[in-house]
């Protein structure tokens, strides 16, 4: 397997990599592979590469970049000194954080283990709006729990997409949709890789998306171009609500029953007004033909259909509205919402394939609406994100396309019930010393008394996720983790472990000052966060900042699995996992992080790794792997296939010894082929959901009706309104809770947008990502770094033209949080409110094994300066995060700039620059006589160049 | 006769530029390499590619569209890169129209790069010999690889298959199918290249709506404007004189 | 295109050498009818010869800085049937042989009387000689024609080059010989001189036609045809190598608009305009100091018009690789 998620085939000659192509027979790239997995020979023979563990020179100063080499004993001790210590007093202490890894399932538990609740993984930055603002309506989301039909679909629009994470499966589906002719629109401030073959190109301007979809359902309803049989048999629409206003009531459903809730389904309890007999019944009665529309009066009491409720807020924001704001024509706007109402009603599709659905009727067929969506970051990346992301599914149900053929399609374990039932700790005394942690470190709270708060309504995690200023951050905020470390808030920390992640760069907002607190001293001279350990494969900007540095191996050279208890890697016809198999062995003293985990959690007796005398249980990662369960005898491990005596069983089974073997034989992947039947609906279809919940996807085999109206939103309103038993947010946060939890579709600016001076700062500035280069790490790559060698800030023409510059020229960008100089290039594929970059280009000098003369670090830069970790504002508790609201999701593209020209004298140089990183210890100088390189595979060049880390290593043993 | 020949389909190519580092990567080691990098890990990075992908922006905002335009050797008919080499060492095959450069032979003047309008043939800066885009001869005839994969290493690459391989000589290959239908054409046609690999245009997909479509009977709306009537109320049956 | 020193050099040396022999050859012919009279040596020619061979040499040694593998060298002349760079290959060696030659029989004496033609009696080495003046011609004729045949370089696609190629040779070789003659045959001068004025003066006239031929081109490839999109606004914003590549390198003369008018008016000065004028004044005033001036310049003009040359030249290859 690939560096993310694409299988590969690897070809050797003489222990050099010959070549790297994509793998046939894997389900997910089918043979095809990108510009960065074509150059993974690169990665593996690169400077960059870190091969001995490292430790701070005693005497020196963090960050001055200065360290010895080790041996892995005293690094293992190092450590387990520090973590025992926390562990036995205060586990908060220990802080977990990961980058872009697939490797959270192994992460995440032993951070639970160890009872520390400050973990989490990249996805609070990356793209929890899309996460949650989905599977807090669909019980599914894209990234990479769904996706679309492309293969079916006739209308696919594309939102806020340039990459993505399963770009190679996209590629090949986008390339099949247009070849059969279907229509392909993009939304997008910048017309890039996939918006280029877009059939039309709609510019927007950022962070307004959340107001179109309100016009575009808007304009649905009124037009009547929903699906109203979908509406009323799978999502809440013809529930009713309380609108007595007095009552305590209000805002939530009516229901048969008391609402008592078995674990996390939605019980289906609710009311609906029956048009046969004009009165109410219970959403049971599937032989009720509900209205949609409408008032009543239930008992006495004022209700509607949530529908309706739907209907009156859209009322107001009409085309003409979002016209304004997004910058669209509303001829474009109507359009749009024509294009899609109308290919979804009249293109139906009926594949011959009988289902039963949840309530036992039997359909003969399984129809779809032919309009597919996708949308990422462009949407989840602003901290209106969540609402936009709603709005966006919203719209999807009202157009009846979900997990419908040629619509949204979910992959497993989706769908979920919503929300998904794991929940994180409740109280501070969920985390005790010496003790696993109570709760899961990250998961969906269902209601306020699910956030993870203290007495006072404060936040109990490092990064304040689940508290009331990100009630449903159910990814974390990664983000915030420095800043707050360093500040104290709400705790201080001892040891901060990163992995996979360049924290000092280009996954950090605020990087300059992020730098500063990463060696910032207390007045007694000790450090604000007391030690840092970085367990990188390179050498990373964030390397320079450790205290001990741990060297990781390649994906070539470790194995790995890409659990479903992870992001799962599943397709829409059913469950896949892979495994990496190393193909070479471990350069120098590199050491695969899953290993040091479990030497880790070993050492430090952490039950899952420990048999009951205390002693390891685990020979090594692939050993844990096979063996493992997530409960004695629960028969779910890291991996879905082959399990059971001799492989005979599939999801769930006891652990097979030839696990591995099984995995190698069959192209490293196992792919559970549902039968029709269970491909489709999943949300409502018997026959899946008792599948999965007798394989252990998932707890309950109940429907998941969509969510129109969130009554969990409700909910959280009537907490912060004070009319709710339970938890309380604090009262400086109630308006904001108030505001942000409504549980109808609604739009409010980027938060950081609406304190901004709009006159003083007209811009608004994104980054998007390069199809061939990987975040920060590529430009190691010396292939890939010659397709871009460094960055320019792209615009329109006007606004050189209205602020006296020229094509080429090196301009300033600013932000009110700092400004960047670098050079500007012009572009008629921008909308011109709107300035961009491609992302992590700019390098700091003398980091990724380049010369200081590196055009990274001269030309290239990184937009991250400008962006703020926190808003520009302060509530009575101090700071708050420049992140959703609802979710913690960070907002990467709310920063708003000017742009003006560089003085004539100025230095034709990037701005900021920083100190030239030195070469490491065990870093091998480049192979490149004379300044040339000529990659040959079979000459042993390259294999003897890798192997002089480890020579270099013996001698300085003996 | 045989002409091998890439077609490169521009309505589908997202510009990922996966067929420029499978090329170097197979070549590097291939019986074409190696490829060399000058400066590559420092200021101006620069090497020997075989293919490159380019982009361009045509017309006005916002009306702009964006091409992205991978360009190898176009293995041309009447490659005018051929006659100018004073070594014998360009040459195109006669059994499958290749055109090649014997290492070998080549003296790197350079001048068959001049005599090459669109800039497909690079020196190679160590070995200073001219060197350009195989075909991957080395592999489409490999009879160790599985048939399937006897293809160039750009085109199993391209995630959107916008690179399809085969004989433009051959009526019924699928290239010389989709250079018929889809209005394959070749680059700088004033030159009399006559170059094998064709392109694929941008072909646009509209969606027509008819003013009916939007006031058609089942409208779900009507569904719920209709409540029955109770039984008191009149209807035209009531007061009916026949 | 980026103009190469190897090849400025090879192309303005060569010329001025294929010049200065045909100049020798008329001066034998013109003192054998009696046009002038001199004191005949054979020394004079045999040493004019050995200079045009320095020159021959000197361009074939810039030349070897042109291939990346000179040891192959031997190779090139193999596709004379196709490549005019290969016919060139074989016409330098046979004119330098020719010259050679003619140099040897003048130095040892060889010559011989071949035949009477009326009153003036026809010496071998004046056979020798006219026969090297077709190779010369021949050289010329190569070494143009691989300019000019690269029908898409559209400001070399022209019978111009040649002609240029030619005059501007004669010119800078017949300077030459003034210079020559006025330390060895003073009374070949004016005959020297005088053509080598009307050599600058033609050469102007043909070079600034096609100058104004070439400001006038209308390149065949645009973007349009480059790419295939039909449109009048095509801006390239990536050519896929940042740090540049061979196209960039090889294709660019990388100096400003400005820098490139400066050479023109530069090269039209020094070859043409300064030469012509000291040729003038130095002939008639017997100022060998201005003769010498002349051909020096004219040579540096020499080097700044074939720069120009190639930096005028623009290849069509530069439609993709506008951007870095
Ligand atoms: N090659 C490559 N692939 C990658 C990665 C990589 O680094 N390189 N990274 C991986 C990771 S971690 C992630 S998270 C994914 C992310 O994949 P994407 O979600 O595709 O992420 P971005 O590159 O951030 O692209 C965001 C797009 O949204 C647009 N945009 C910005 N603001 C708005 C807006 O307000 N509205 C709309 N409609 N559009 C907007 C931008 O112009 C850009 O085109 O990619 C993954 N895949
Ligand atoms: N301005 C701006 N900033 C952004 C974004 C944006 O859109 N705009 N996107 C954000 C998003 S979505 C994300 S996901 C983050 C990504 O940010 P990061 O997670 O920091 O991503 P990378 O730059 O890929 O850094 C990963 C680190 O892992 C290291 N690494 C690579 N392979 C291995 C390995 O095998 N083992 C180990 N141990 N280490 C390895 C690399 O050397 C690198 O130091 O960036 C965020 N930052
Ligand atoms: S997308 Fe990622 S996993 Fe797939 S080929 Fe590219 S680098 Fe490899
Ligand atoms: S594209 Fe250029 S190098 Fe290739 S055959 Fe045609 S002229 Fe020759
Ligand atoms: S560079 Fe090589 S292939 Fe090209 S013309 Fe010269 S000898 Fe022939
Ligand atoms: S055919 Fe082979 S050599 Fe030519 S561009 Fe494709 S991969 Fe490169
Ligand atoms: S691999 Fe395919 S899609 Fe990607 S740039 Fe090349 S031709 Fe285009
Ligand atoms: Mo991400």
């Amino acid at each position: 397997m690939c560096a993310c998620r694409c299988g590969i085939n690897v070809t050797l000659d003489k222990g050099e990599v010959r070549y790297i192509e994509g793998n046939p027979d894997h389900p997910l790239n089918k043979g095809v592979i990108c510009a960065k997995g074509s150059s993974g020979i690169m990665k593996q023979y690169s400077p960059a590469r870190l091969t001995r563990p490292l430790k701070r020179k005693p005497g020196t100063e963090r960050g001055a970049g200065e360290f010895v080499p080790i041996e892995w004993d005293e690094a293992f001790e190092i450590m387990e000194s520090r973590l025992s210590e926390i562990r036995a007093t205060d586990p908060r202490k220990f802080a977990l954080f990961t980058g872009r890894d697939q490797m959270q399932a192994l992460t995440g538990m032993f951070a639970k283990q160890f009872g520390t609740p400050n973990y989490a993984a990249h996805g609070g930055f990356c793209s929890v709006n899309m996460a949650a603002g989905m599977i807090y309506t669909i019980g599914g989301s894209f990234w990479e729990f769904g996706g679309p039909d492309l293969e079916r679909a006739k209308l696919f629009i594309m939102i806020g997409t340039a990459e993505d994470h399963h770009s190679n499966p996209l590629k090949i589906e986008l390339a099949h949709f247009k070849r059969n002719g279907g229509k392909f629109i993009s939304i997008n401030p910048v017309r890039t890789g996939y918006s280029a073959i877009a059939d039309e190109w709609i510019p927007i301007r950022p962070g307004t998306d959340g107001a179109l979809f309100m016009a575009l359902i808007h304009i649905l309803i009124k037009d009547a171009l929903f699906d109203r049989d979908f509406l009323i048999k799978y999502t809440n629409a013809a529930e009713l609500v309380n609108q007595d206003e007095s009552s305590d009531a209000f805002g939530l459903f009516e229901r048969t029953t008391e609402d008592v809730r078995e674990g996390c389904v939605d019980p289906q309890n609710k009311i609906w007004w029956d048009r046969n007999t004009n009165e109410p019944v219970s959403s049971q009665n599937r032989n009720a033909d509900p209205f949609l529309f409408g008032e009543y009066e239930l008992e006495g009491t004022k209700v509607k259909t949530a529908f309706q409720l739907l209907a009156d807020r859209v009322e107001q924001y009409t085309p003409e509205w979002a016209s304004e704001i997004t910058g669209i024509s509303v001829e474009t706007i109507t359009r749009l919402a024509h294009e899609m109402g109308i290919t979804a009603r009249d293109r139906k599709i009926e594949l011959p394939i009988a289902w039963t659905d949840a309530w036992g009727e039997e359909h003969d067929s399984v129809t779809g609406n032919p309009v597919a969506f996708h949308a990422m970051r462009g949407l989840a990346a602003h901290s209106n994100g969540f609402h936009s992301i709603r709005n966006m599914a919203i719209l999807m149900t009202l157009l009846g396309t979900i997990d419908r053929p040629g619509g949204f399609r979910h992959k497993a374990p989706f769908p979920r019930p919503i929300p998904p039932c794991p929940k994180p700790p409740r109280s501070p005394e969920d985390v005790q010393p010496n003790t696993e942690l109570n709760g899961m470190p990250l998961g969906f709270p269902a209601s306020p008394d699910d956030l993870f708060v203290d007495d006072r309504g404060e936040p109990v995690r490092l990064d304040k996720a689940f508290s009331w200023e990100h009630p449903l951050s159910a990814h974390g905020l990664m983000h915030n983790a420095i800043t707050n470390a360093w500040r104290g808030d709400p705790h201080k920390i001892d040891t901060l472990l990163l992995f996979m992640a360049n924290m000092a760069w280009n996954s950090s907002m605020n990087t300059s000052e992020i730098r500063n607190m990463l060696v910032d001293k207390e007045e007694n001279g000790d450090y604000k966060i007391p030690y840092i350990i970085v367990c990188d494969a390179f050498q990373s900007e964030t390397v320079q900042f450790a205290d001990l540095v741990l060297p990781d191996t390649t994906y070539l050279e470790r194995h790995d699995v890409m659990s479903m208890l992870d992001r799962p890697i599943s397709e829409y016809d059913g469950p896949v996992d892979s495994v990496r198999i190393p193909v070479l062995p471990p350069t120098g003293d590199c050491k695969p992080f899953q290993e040091v985990l479990i030497e880790m959690g070993s050492r430090l007796g952490l039950k899952a790794f420990v048999d009951a005398g205390g002693q390891r249980k685990y020979r090594d990662y692939p050993d844990f792997i096979v063996n493992y369960e997530t409960a004695p005898g629960s028969g779910i491990g890291f991996l879905a296939g082959w399990r059971g005596k001799s492989g005979e069983k599939s999801m769930k089974g006891e652990p097979n010894p030839n696990q591995w073997e099984m995995y190698a034989n069959n192209n490293c992947v196992y792919h559970h082929k549902l039968p029709p039947s269970y491909q489709y609906m999943r949300n409502w279809n018997e026959g899946y959901l008792e599948w999965a919940q007798h394989h252990g996807l998932t707890r309950y085999a109940e429907p998941i009706q969509l969510h129109i109206y969130s009554e969990i939103f409700q909910e959280f309103r009537r907490a912060a309104q004070g009319k709710r038993p339970g938890k309380q947010p604090p009262d400086h946060l109630r308006e904001r809770v108030e505001t942000y939890f409504d549980p109808l579709p609604m739009y409010h600016e980027p938060l950081e947008a609406e304190m901004t001076n709009r006159r003083e700062y007209p811009l608004s500035a994104i980054t998007q990502r390069p199809m061939a280069m990987y975040h920060s790490w590529d430009s190691q790559n010396a292939w890939l770094r010659q397709i871009h060698a460094h960055n320019h800030l792209y615009m329109h023409p006007s606004i050189g033209n209205q602020n006296g510059f020229e094509d080429g020229d090196w301009v300033w960008v600013e932000s009110m949080h700092g400004k960047v100089r670098c050079m500007c290039r012009f572009s008629e594929a921008v909308e011109p409110g709107t300035v961009w970059t491609w992302n992590a280009i700019g390098k700091a000098s003398g980091s990724w094994g380049l010369d200081k003369t590196a055009n990274e670090s001269n030309q290239g830069f990184l937009l991250n300066h400008l962006i703020a970790e926190e808003l520009p504002c302060r509530t009575r508790s101090g700071t708050i995060s420049n992140s959703d609201p609802v979710t913690g999701q960070a907002g990467w593209y709310d920063v708003r700039v000017k742009v003006y020209k560089a003085a004539d004298d100025e230095e034709q140089v990037t701005s900021p620059t920083f100190a030239t990183m030195q070469r490491l210890p065990g870093q091998l100088e480049p192979l490149n006589r004379s300044k040339s390189l000529a990659y040959q595979s079979g000459t042993g060049r390259f294999r003897s160049w890798l192997d002089s880390a480890s020579k270099k290593l013996k001698r300085s043993k003996s | 006769m045989t002409q091998l020949a890439l077609i490169i389909d521009l309505n589908v190519c997202v510009g990922c530029s996966a067929c420029v580092t499978s090329c170097k990567e197979w070549n590097t080691s291939g019986s074409a390499g190696p490829m060399t990098d000058f400066n590559a890990y420092g200021h101006d990075p620069t090497g020997t590619f075989f293919n490159r992908v380019q982009s361009f922006e045509i017309g006005e905002y916002p009306h702009t569209e964006m091409v992205h335009f991978p360009k190898s050797c176009l293995h041309c008919e009447e490659p005018p890169c051929v006659p100018v080499c004073p070594t014998g060492a360009s040459y195109k095959r006669e059994e499958d129209g290749i055109v090649l450069v014997d290492y070998d032979k080549c003296v790197g003047c350079k001048y068959c790069s001049w005599a090459c309008p669109y800039g497909a043939r690079e020196i190679d800066e160590s070995q200073k010999v001219m060197k350009k885009c195989t075909l991957c001869v080395d592999r489409i005839y490999d009879t160790s690889l599985p048939e399937d994969r006897r293809q160039p290493a750009c085109v199993l690459a391209c995630p959107t298959s916008a690179r399809i391989f085969g004989d433009v000589h051959d009526e019924y290959s699928e290239v010389s199918r989709l250079i018929r239908e889809e209005g394959g054409y070749q680059l700088m046609p004033e030159w009399g290249t006559n170059p094998a690999n064709h392109y694929l245009p941008r072909r646009k997909a509209k969606i027509k709506i008819q003013r009916e479509d939007l006031e058609r009977v089942e409208n779900p709306l009507k569904d719920e404007n209709f409540t029955k009537p109770s039984d008191d109320d009149l209807t035209l049956e009531d007061s009916s004189w026949i | 295109m980026h103009p190469a020193f190897s090849v400025i050099f090879l192309t303005t040396l060569l010329g001025v050498g294929q010049g200065l022999f045909m100049a020798l050859i008329t001066a034998q012919t013109y003192t054998l009818v009696e046009l002038v009279h001199v004191e005949e040596s054979s020394s004079f020619y045999a040493l004019g010869t050995l200079l045009v061979l320095v020159f021959v040499a000197l361009a074939l040694f810039a030349s070897f800085f042109h291939l990346g593998r000179p040891e192959r060298a031997w190779r090139t002349p193999s596709q004379w049937r196709t490549s005019w760079l290969s016919r060139e290959v074989i016409a330098l060696p046979v004119f330098g042989a020719i010259a050679f030659i003619y140099g040897a029989i003048q130095w040892f004496g060889w010559d011989f009387e071949v035949t009477k033609i009326g009153d003036f009696s026809l010496p071998f080495s004046l056979l020798v000689g006219v026969v090297g003046v077709a190779a010369s011609f021949t050289l010329f004729l190569c070494t143009g024609m691989i300019y000019a045949c690269i029908r898409f370089l559209q400001e070399w696609a022209t019978p111009l080059t040649v002609v240029n190629f030619i005059l501007l040779g004669l010119a800078s070789g017949f300077t030459v010989a003034t210079v020559y003659a006025t330390f060895t045959a003073p009374g070949l001068i004016a005959m020297f001189g005088g053509w080598a004025i009307v050599f600058t003066v033609v050469a102007a006239i043909t070079r600034i036609s096609a100058l104004i031929r070439n400001s006038r081109i209308k390149p065949k490839s645009t973007p349009t045809t480059a790419i295939g999109v039909r449109h009048s606004k095509i801006r390239q914003t990536a050519q896929g190598a940042m740090g540049g590549s061979f196209n960039t390198r090889e294709y660019f003369h990388g100096k400003s608009a400005g820098f490139l008018v400066f050479m023109k008016w530069g090269f039209l000065a020094m070859v043409f305009v300064i030469p012509l004028f000291l040729l003038v004044i130095g002939l008639s005033q017997k100022l060998s100091v201005l003769i010498l001036a002349a051909a020096v310049i004219q040579y540096l003009g020499l080097i700044m018009e074939r720069w120009f040359f190639f930096a005028q030249a623009n290849h069509p290859q530069n439609i993709y690789y506008q951007v870095a």
